[in-house]
């Protein structure tokens, strides 16, 4: 999950040219917010009567430059630091500038006091932190990326394991952190790793799940949301779910700590089967893994996703070839016998059975971006052609990833589109913009999505996209027909059955798992007759 | 390894720096949590913190010196 | 590169400030008790000055003391006598000593006189003049040398009697009762001034002094509030000379104000001031005084905070908080935010309103340029004119710069490139 919120970035949308606008700005000199809540009060700006656009940002570098690329720099910014926050509304005129400032201060000012007087103190370092919970065992980061390698060194000083959700931490730090880590035998999951689950407790993006005996390595967030979720759905459960961060299999970071959490796993009295989720590492770093697994007399299900699985049958390991497919396979292990997948082939078959697309193309608009490389990776070989801004082997690049084309399937959590907004995840707004744009393309005969539940997600992403799709048959005109996959399980805090109710209301073929939408999709497009 | 094997069987505790949602999350779910309301070091003063992280890299030293 | 543990040097540090046990002694005339005392020299508050940089109320403090000292005849003889390099300007912290705003003192005043017999040290402070026209804030009428005359010749000799006839008084054991009463003996010195009242009653009473003269002292005690202020000073000023001058030690010591620069000195940077232009006290003005009447932040009572007393105890003394323009809560949270820059927790000084936990102490240098959270500082502001005297009392913190300035002299001297 790149840059899985949009750390250290402006909170505005860049969509409306101002012309004739009047800019009025200011500068809060040490001033720090974190960019969730800039974000949100930037959108909060834009919905003020003649504000037609506004940033709300530390003074950072790149904030700048949007600034002037948006017509609303001012000489005054010319000495700002990242310390220091900046606002400027672009406005019909003086009073609707002025005014939406003032409603600027007045969010900050709520977000400086959460709890009235009198509320608890909030420490503001992570050793004042460590006073108020001395026995603390993991410190969870999410500061801009600058600032992530500091925080994580004080964490393992004091002998804390660290999740590490932090994005853009440069790989030279990544791997100092890490061999530090492993020195002293501590997690370092991370950075850029969106999702763990460590004692049954879900850390950041991730899903409440069942407790069992299957253990998780994983270098993808989305992947191990998926399995973790679907293992649950199945009946089955996990110990412990680690996430170790996109980049640790690379030959540069060579998986150290994918070794040690694999290492842990294996040591486990309680971890029965270990589940290895990641891209094809680099071929060192495979041998390294597979040396240090072939100890452990637990079975091992390794999904490098879009690898050959020769070389894991090979070396004695459970090869599995889609992410349900690992869930599946783990929870055979656990259970002793094989099991069915939760919606079976011949159900998805009849759901496909005597449609129709009224259009000649598909299109996929993700948020998880494993699901996206997946739903590539299975529809290829039937399509001639797929346009992805994140195209995997035999699929190609999008020109321009704001505009679809063709057979088309989009990762909206890649970088470009987090920019300035919070990722789909969080925030639906760009996703619905888009499926309604999809929507009234004649081409266009199939819309598909993924809903993903969990701690951190949207509180009703299924009510969000609902509405978009109720929105574009409510233009009349040309429709296309929908589906979704909900990644979830029944104890999330936005409740899985009634998620499934809202798409099913809006008339969307809901699919439990990733592999059972595509194979939907591939249904569909198959030739009649 | 006996660092993780401690946090596998003991109850996870959480020192939140960053995101305040990650907090309310965590305190949802009745898990030990405290937030940091983190700010830049050094005030984002960057000359302050290249001097600190000097400090802190001699004192690593030291540190790593004391235990050959 | 020398092989220094930060943390265990600052640990030592901090357990001999918690061993440290200031004791009320006697009182002794500055001229005979303090070190290289002189007759051409005037002690004052914060880092060194010159008579030219000097503000308005330490100016008039120093032009009362040269008249009360009989080295001038007159003010205006003061002022020139002042500015002609015959006198001799030095901190009080470079003397064993405190002193409250201006500060100033000279060789025939009386002391309090405030040991630790473990450490073999001793520190002193004047004798508190009271509120309203007094030379701390820069007066010098007739009013103001008539008391210090009758202190001089009355009130020292008595409680210099009084003391001599009775055990000594444990500062350190009644400045923590005190917290327990509300105050945090910088701004509000209420009930240790009346705990030391309880303490010097009998003894005063047991000297051979005319009892009109003893009924004075008591009546001139009583009267002022901050009779303890000028006790709490000098006891955190050695609490803290025990941590000093400790090689690597990157605690804290002094913080000091002369009304014109704010300094700060560190442990392990012996000696060395890092000064900032002294900012203005934010807080509550007495009726008919505004901003323009105030003073810079001026006086040795920091030393209090630097100790983890005053603003940095404001959570035990929540009836003060409106007279420096605050709510209990932020009471609270001044104190639990001077954690966050401290290495202990003073194991004699508790907070009742934080379930008795230990006051936040030993400033760590590193601690306030890594965190940008400086030091809170409750205080009085006095009038920026020579002689008016107290305008209000508010919160201050120091200048970023003391510390930042003080950060890179201790890179330079111990970890350079």
């Amino acid at each position: 999950m790149a840059g899985p919120i949009g750390l250290e970035r402006p909170g505005w949308y860049s969509d409306k040219e101002g012309i004739g606008m009047i800019v009025r700005h200011r500068i809060k000199p040490q001033t720090y917010f974190d960019s969730v809540t800039l974000m949100l009060i930037g959108t909060e700006l834009k919905k003020l009567a003649g504000v037609t656009n506004a940033v709300v940002g530390m003074g950072t570098d790149y904030n700048i430059d949007s600034l002037k690329r948006l017509g609303m720099y001012s000489d005054a910014f010319a000495t700002v630091t990242p310390a220091d926050l900046v606002l400027a509304v672009q406005a019909a005129d003086t009073t609707a500038g002025d005014a939406a400032l003032a409603a600027a201060e007045a969010l900050l000012q709520r977000r400086q006091a959460p709890a009235g007087s009198g509320a608890a103190y909030t420490p503001t370092s992570q050793e004042g932190g460590a006073r108020v919970l001395p026995d603390a065992n993991m410190v969870l980061i999410s500061v801009p990326g600058q600032f992530a390698g500091r925080e994580t060194e004080i964490a393992l000083e004091a002998g804390r394991h660290v999740m590490l959700f932090s994005d853009n931490v440069p790989i030279e730090e990544e791997i100092r952190l890490k061999e530090n880590a492993v020195r002293k035998g501590l997690l370092v999951m991370g950075p850029d790793c969106g999702t763990a689950i460590i004692n049954q407790v879900p850390l950041a993006f991730a899903n409440v799940v069942r407790r069992g005996d299957i253990g998780l390595v994983a270098a993808s967030g989305t992947g191990l949301q998926e399995v973790t979720a679907l293992i649950t759905r199945l009946g089955f459960g996990i110990t412990q779910a680690i996430g170790v961060g996109g980049r640790d299999l690379s030959e540069k970071v060579g998986g150290r700590m994918t070794l040690l959490a694999a290492q842990a796993l294996a040591d486990d009295p309680k971890t029965k089967v270990i589940v290895l989720i990641s891209k094809p590492p680099a071929p060192a770093v495979v041998e390294a893994l597979f040396a240090r697994l072939q100890n452990t007399r637990k079975p091992v299900v390794v999904y490098f996703i879009g690898a050959d699985p020769q070389t894991i049958i090979r070396a004695g390991f459970k090869a599995a070839a889609t992410l349900e497919d690992a869930a599946l396979q783990a929870c055979a292990l656990s259970g002793g016998k094989p099991l069915s997948p939760l919606m079976p082939a011949d159900e998805i078959r009849r759901r496909a059975a005597g449609q129709t697309l009224p259009g000649r193309f598909v299109r996929g608009l993700y948020s998880g971006g494993t699901l996206c490389d997946e739903a590539q990776r299975l529809l290829k070989g039937q399509l001639d052609e797929i346009w992805s801004n994140t195209p995997v082997a035999g699929c190609r690049a999008l020109p321009d990833p704001f505009k679809s084309q063709g057979n088309c399937i989009v990762d909206l959590g890649e970088d470009t589109f987090t920019r300035g907004r919070a990722h789909p995840m969080i925030d639906p707004g760009y996703r619905q913009e888009r499926l309604l744009a999809e929507a009234a393309d004649p081409d266009v005969g199939l819309i598909f999505f993924d809903v993903v539940l969990g701690f951190g997600s949207h509180p009703d992403m299924a009510g969000a996209m609902a509405a978009a799709v109720r929105q574009a048959r409510a233009r009349g005109g040309h429709v296309p027909r929908f589906a979704a996959t909900i990644l979830g399980t029944e104890g999330d805090p936005q409740n899985l059955r009634r998620q499934q109710a809202t798409l099913a209301e809006a008339d969307i073929e809901v699919f439990p798992s990733n592999v059972a939408l595509v194979t939907y999709v591939q249904h569909l497009l198959a030739p009649k007759g | 390894m006996a660092a993780i094997h401690d946090l596998f069987t003991s109850p996870i505790k959480v020192i939140n720096v960053g995101l305040p949602s990650f907090h309310a999350d965590l305190k949802s779910q009745n898990v030990p949590v405290v937030h940091v309301n983190w700010q830049p070091p050094a005030g984002g003063n960057a000359r302050v913190a290249a001097l600190l992280d000097r400090v802190r890299r001699w004192q690593a030293q030291v540190r790593a010196g004391k235990k050959e | 590169m020398q092989r220094l543990d930060i943390a265990a040097i600052n640990r030592e540090a901090v357990q001999a400030i918690q061993k440290s046990q200031p004791v009320l002694t006697g009182v002794g005339i500055a001229g005979e008790v303090v070190p290289r005392m002189r007759r051409n020299l005037i002690l004052h508050a914060g880092p060194p000055i010159t008579w030219d940089r000097m503000c308005g109320p330490m100016r008039g403090a120093v032009m009362g003391a040269l008249v009360y000292e009989g080295l001038a005849k007159t003010i205006p003889e003061a002022e020139k006598l002042a500015a002609s390099g015959e006198i001799a300007f030095e901190p009080w912290h470079e003397h064993d000593g405190v002193g409250p705003m201006a500060g100033v003192a000279t060789a025939s005043m009386p002391v309090w006189i405030v040991e630790d017999k473990a450490a073999g040290r001793r520190t002193f402070c004047t004798l508190n003049e009271g509120l309203g026209k007094v030379l701390r804030y820069g007066a010098y009428s007739d009013e103001v040398l008539v008391r210090l005359r009758w202190m001089r010749d009355v009130l020292g000799p008595v409680l210099r009697e009084a003391l001599a006839g009775r055990p000594e008084i444990n500062l350190k054991a009644l400045i923590a009762q005190a917290l327990q009463m509300g105050d945090e003996v910088h701004n509000r010195n209420r009930a240790a001034t009346s705990l030391l009242f309880r303490e010097l009653a009998p003894a005063i009473l047991r000297t051979r002094a005319k009892t009109d003269d003893q009924v004075k002292v008591l009546e001139f005690l009583h009267a002022n509030d901050h009779t303890f202020l000028n006790l709490s000073m000098p006891a955190a000023k050695i609490m803290l000379q025990a941590a000093e001058w400790r090689e690597g030690c990157t605690l804290v010591t002094t913080m000091a104000r002369n009304g014109t620069d704010f300094g700060i000195r560190v442990a392990g940077l012996k000696d060395r001031w890092f000064t900032a232009p002294a900012g203005m006290v934010k807080g509550l003005l007495f009726p008919g005084f505004t901003d323009a009447d105030c003073n810079p932040d001026i006086g040795d009572s920091a030393i209090t905070e630097t100790v983890g007393l005053g603003g940095f105890s404001m959570a035990a003394a929540p009836a003060i908080v409106k007279f420096v323009g605050g709510t209990v809560a932020d009471a609270m949270t001044y104190t639990q935010t001077m954690y966050e820059i401290t290495t202990a927790e003073s194991e004699a000084f508790q907070i009742p309103t934080l379930d008795f936990r230990g006051s936040p102490l030993g400033i760590d240098l590193l601690k306030v340029c890594e965190t940008g959270i400086l030091p809170q500082i409750n205080t009085g502001i006095a009038h920026r004119e020579a002689g008016v005297g107290q305008v209000g009392a508010g919160l201050i913190k120091p200048p970023a710069k003391c510390f930042e300035d003080a950060l890179a002299a201790y890179v330079d001297a111990y970890c350079p490139e």
